[in-house]
């Protein structure tokens, strides 16, 4: 009886949205969807489906340039995941489950900086910054983009530990000093277990980040250090090859299984809590 | 605070004390990187604004308002009269609209969406989360790139309409104002349904229920009961389209094609071709400013309308 009369008329349906939102999915996946699937493609052309290759896994696979962009890239976002992880989950510890004290919102501000400026504006800072240094050093390696990248990782991966610890219980914790463990033991054998599907949560997105930066590298990078994101914005200037669908479809599966892992692990969270 | 302190007064305020220790102390290394490659050369980068530019590139330290004077002015190299720098007008009125018509074309989308996903229940709700948030983290040059493909004159879209007989000849859409506006668009749509989705999902419909048994039409209910309660996702998602808008670098430069410039891609140049770091200084600053405004505009906006959520 509800049911149909709930059929007739729902308070809940408004005319047309329906609608709206069917198109506003097809928008945003048909674009993605033609990648993928050119990425497949056998001949050369973006345009015209000549049947289904790997061929162009194996051209970018097999690219010197196309294999250094990948291992730069992954190694930055391992540093720079593991940098910001680290550095995120001792910040979190210390601005949780404390009252306000004098200076807790100037280190929340900071630690959000980065969700906050443009990253265009802190690209050129940094480049302002970094270019002064390799000038007085004379070193220009990696360690430029490491840290660039670990500053602007840390919010990222700070805000999941910090959610997590926000929703812990303390009883544990007085209860293992009740039973005389050391502040140490206690952190060790009680707190880092129940805190962490929050760290490796924080980590991946701090990971995926960094993986997908492309401004603040292409800014702070010296000559011959590009990533796969910054190959891929250089041949785009110079034409559209579909060996860039193949690296985009790759990063694009990539990024789905991490998220997916980081869903699973965060809709844990929500129900242990 | 002024109260004379007893013994179990000051054991209390030492052991504040020591949390507030332990507290600064567990946050020191992540603000020291923030401060060293983040926050701390944002200084460097107003203090460069205040200065000469060099000859091929860097600056002379001399001061000079010079570089602020440029964002509006040009001063002409034969008689020396001030006009308006229209070139650089032209850019920032192209970034304020095509930035005000990304965040309206968003939210005109992304409201229905928001609000389909929010009163769907249960798995289907998670099923419809996971869609928009898959192109949210999505990189954003793939995303970029994949309109690229869609606008070209060979592309999906002119395809079909040529094929459906509506033109005759492929239309130019890529390297124009109407490309960065659809790549906009379509880059930041989901940042503009997280949020509103967020504030519908609270809804109570009791109250829609409410508006309909005092006889208001689905209009009237959706204008005067389900507006007003999810305005501050409005507002949450209008700027959190409009800032990444404004300071847009990739989108503009893949899909406008050099000569469609917005401020992200003039900043660019200034530190490139143009050799003009001071003017580059002063604009990132300007853009700062202006993005501060923006995010002080909500939080302000946001705490008024607490009382009332």
């Amino acid at each position: 009886m509800a049911e149909r009369v709930r059929k007739a008329f729902s308070i809940r349906r408004l005319p047309g949205f329906t609608t709206v939102t069917m198109i506003c999915f097809a928008a945003l996946y048909a674009p993605i969807i033609v990648i993928v699937l050119y990425s497949f493609n056998a001949g050369d052309s973006v345009a015209l489906w000549e049947g289904f290759s790997l061929d162009w896994y194996t051209v970018a696979a097999q690219n010197e340039q196309v294999q250094d962009a990948t291992l730069r890239s992954l190694l930055i976002a391992l540093w720079a995941s593991g940098i910001a992880t680290t550095l995120a989950t001792m910040a979190a510890l210390g601005t949780t489950r404390t009252a306000k004290f004098p200076g807790s919102t100037l280190i929340y501000v900071l630690i959000n900086q980065p969700l906050m400026v443009p990253e265009i504006v802190t690209a050129v800072a940094l480049l302002i910054f970094f270019a002064s240094i390799k000038v007085a050093t004379g070193y220009s390696g990696l360690a430029y983009l490491i840290l660039a990248h670990a500053a602007f990782c840390v919010p990222f991966a700070y805000l999941p530990i910090r959610a997590r610890l926000e929703g812990m219980d303390r009883v544990l914790e007085i209860a293992a000093a009740d039973l005389y463990a050391t502040p140490w033991q206690t952190f060790r054998r009680v707190t880092l277990p129940l805190v962490a599907p929050g760290i490796v949560a924080g980590a991946m997105l701090a990971f995926v980040i960094s993986l997908d930066d492309v401004i603040i590298t292409e800014f702070v990078k010296s000559a011959g250090q590009d990533t796969l994101p910054t190959y891929m914005l250089g041949q785009l200037r110079r034409a559209v090859t579909p060996e860039v669908n193949a690296i985009s479809t790759a990063l694009l599966g990539l990024t789905i299984l991490l998220l997916t892992a980081f869903f699973i692990l965060t809709g844990r969270n929500d129900k242990s809590a | 605070m002024t109260l004379e302190a007893g013994q179990p007064r000051s054991l209390e305020a030492e052991a504040t004390n020591r949390r507030i220790r332990r507290n600064w102390l567990l946050s020191l290394p992540a603000i020291l990187l923030l401060l060293v490659a983040a926050s701390g050369p944002l200084l460097i980068v107003l203090v460069y604004s205040f200065l000469k530019p060099g000859d091929f590139s860097g600056v002379v330290w001399e001061p000079s308002f010079n570089a602020w004077f440029q964002i509006l002015f040009s001063r002409d190299i034969f008689d020396d009269t001030v006009g308006l720098a229209d070139a650089h007008l032209t850019i920032f009125w192209r970034s304020v609209r095509l930035s005000l018509s990304t965040t309206l074309i968003t939210l005109v989308l992304g409201l229905p969406t928001a609000y389909f996903i929010a009163t769907r229940s249960g798995r289907q709700r998670t099923f419809w989360l996971f869609l928009i948030t898959i192109p949210f983290w999505t990189n954003l040059l793939i995303r970029t790139f994949a309109i690229l493909e869609m606008l070209r004159n060979e592309g999906i879209v002119n395809n079909s309409l040529m094929s459906l007989g509506l033109i005759a000849e492929p239309i130019q859409i890529l390297y124009t104002d109407t490309a960065v506006l659809i790549g906009m668009a379509y880059v930041y749509l989901p940042l503009m349904v997280l949020p509103l989705y967020a504030a519908i999902e609270r809804l109570d419909f009791r109250l829609v229920e409410a508006g309909y048994d005092l006889y208001a039409n689905r209009l009237q209910v959706f204008r005067k009961v389900i507006l007003p309660i999810i305005k501050p996702g409005i507002v949450a998602g209008s700027i959190l389209v409009f800032v990444p808008s404004l300071g847009a670098y990739v989108t503009p430069r893949v899909l406008g094609g050099g000569k469609n410039m917005m401020i992200g891609n003039f900043i660019e140049l200034q530190f490139g071709q143009g050799r003009n770091w001071p003017l580059g200084s002063s604009l990132s600053i300007l853009l700062l400013l202006i993005v501060m405004a923006a995010l002080l505009f909500y939080v302000r906006a946001s705490s008024r309308e607490e009382p009332h959520g």
